[in-house]
């Protein structure tokens, strides 16, 4: 979801944020309930079908399956290891039909129309004193504060080797959690200014 | 519009950062300058209620900041130094877009003044790329167009070129004094406030110098020299020599 959207006009990415959930939703559903080989079998058809219409290119739907990879090698070991070949083998295809799957619904649907679905997934939740608004407004904040924690994290480790810290992990984590409070007052200052709790 | 400060006096717990300051903003084009600590973005965030002072009013078109600042937000947009803490999504047109959440466009309506607010601030490009991978100079014209978007009648910025490098300052200068909104700008950039109908200098929590830049400028090169004199070494924030 970190601005992983590739722009396009295709059926899929036209298609409304909560279908495409949905769609997912009961994929994964089916998946876990009837993990035989010819249901695995169709739906990773039907994720390479639906990867080709989307256009987004193979590099964007195999650069969502990348970061299973070494998580995938463990498990398959471990599954032949325990349970035999066969199983090992369903795993796998299950994790990466999830994960690919998962991947294209990022993909081709951008940030605010997922949030728009969860806000309308939780408005019947709203008589229980769940504020949708907010939540999506949290999942938001969540999503972008991940690249900038994540270069905070950068300039504080080259700050630590350029002081020849480079292995003191108090150097390190001191400054990162204090950059992280600041940008985090900062951030509460700006939503404040731009009227979210007016 | 009129922004009045009446007796505004400000403390972050025991420090006084403003201390007594009247003051009527009704010009086009107003800049804020002084050193670093001085009050001066202190006095910027009582423009739109993000600070509320300790003790006097502060109005903008009558509306009281401190009973009224959801609508005196609505009137005075506000750009930080750093826009990374400023944009909150994660691509550029959704940003521009979170300004309109809850305003009463139509779906399509909406989406026609984000495509036309990033147009003009040379974001077209852009609009689905995230937001953490533009330059610095972009990132700081995404936040001023998400502010923009919702068309206040004031801007106030709290350094906004700070962070950039000079060709970006220049660009973010000239697009601030071509808006058509009054514009209030907290700098160090003493010429990017060279053209502006009024200058205020912010020393230690008061206003020592307010009038056109001509008058203005020099008296705060003046105050600038005055403390050289006095403190050479905490000019340069060092420490004196034993």
């Amino acid at each position: 979801m970190i601005g992983l959207y590739v722009p396009g006009d295709s059926p899929l990415h036209r298609a409304r944020a909560g279908v495409k959930l949905a769609v997912l939703a009961v994929l994964l559903l089916v998946v876990s309930l009837v993990p035989s080989p010819w249901v695995l079998g169709a739906g990773l058809a039907l994720l390479v079908a639906a990867s080709a219409v989307s256009g987004v290119g193979a590099p964007a739907v195999l650069g969502q399956l990348r970061p299973l990879l070494w998580v995938l090698v463990f498990v398959v070991v471990v599954q032949i290891w325990l349970a035999g070949p066969l199983a090992a083998g369903r795993v796998a295809a299950s994790l990466v039909l999830a994960v690919g799957a998962a991947g294209l619904v990022t993909l081709t649907t951008r940030t605010q129309e997922l949030l728009d679905a969860l806000v309308t997934a939780l408005r019947p939740l709203r008589h229980l004193g769940v504020d949708p608004d907010r939540a999506g407004l949290v999942l938001a904040l969540a999503v972008r504060a991940v690249p900038v924690l994540a270069g905070l994290a950068a300039e504080v480790r080259q700050a630590r080797v350029a002081r020849g810290a480079d292995r003191s992990v108090r150097a390190f984590a001191v400054p990162l959690v204090i950059r992280s409070l600041r940008y985090a007052d900062r951030l509460g200052e700006a939503l404040a200014a731009r009227g979210v709790d007016d | 519009m009129t922004i009045e400060l009446r007796a505004v006096t400000h403390r972050f717990g025991e420090r006084v950062v403003l201390r007594d300051v009247d003051l009527v903003l009704a010009e086009q084009r107003i800049g804020i300058v002084g050193a670093n600590g001085s009050g001066k973005s202190t006095l910027a965030r009582l423009l739109n209620g993000l600070v509320v002072p300790t003790q006097g009013r502060v109005l903008v078109d009558g509306l009281d900041t401190a009973r009224e600042g959801a609508a005196v937000r609505r009137r005075v947009g506000f750009v930080f130094t750093d826009p990374d803490a400023q944009i909150v999504m994660p691509t550029v047109a959704e940003d521009v877009a979170f300004s309109l959440r809850r305003s009463e466009l139509g779906r399509a309506a909406r989406a026609a003044r984000v495509n036309e607010t990033l147009s003009r601030f040379g974001l077209a490009g852009h609009a689905d790329h995230p937001a953490h991978l533009l330059s610095g100079g972009q990132k700081q014209l995404l936040a001023l167009a998400a502010v923009l978007v919702t068309e206040p009648a004031v801007l106030v910025c709290d350094e906004p070129t700070t962070l950039l490098d000079a060709r970006n300052a220049r660009r973010v200068a000239a697009l601030l004094a071509g808006l058509p909104q009054q514009v209030v700008l907290v700098t160090h950039h003493l010429d990017h406030v060279a053209g502006f109908d009024r200058v205020l200098v912010v020393d230690e929590g008061t206003v020592v110098a307010d009038g056109p830049p001509a008058a203005a400028l020099p008296a705060y090169a003046r105050l600038l020299d005055e403390v050289d004199r006095a403190e050479p070494a905490d000019a340069v924030g060092g420490v004196p020599p034993p």
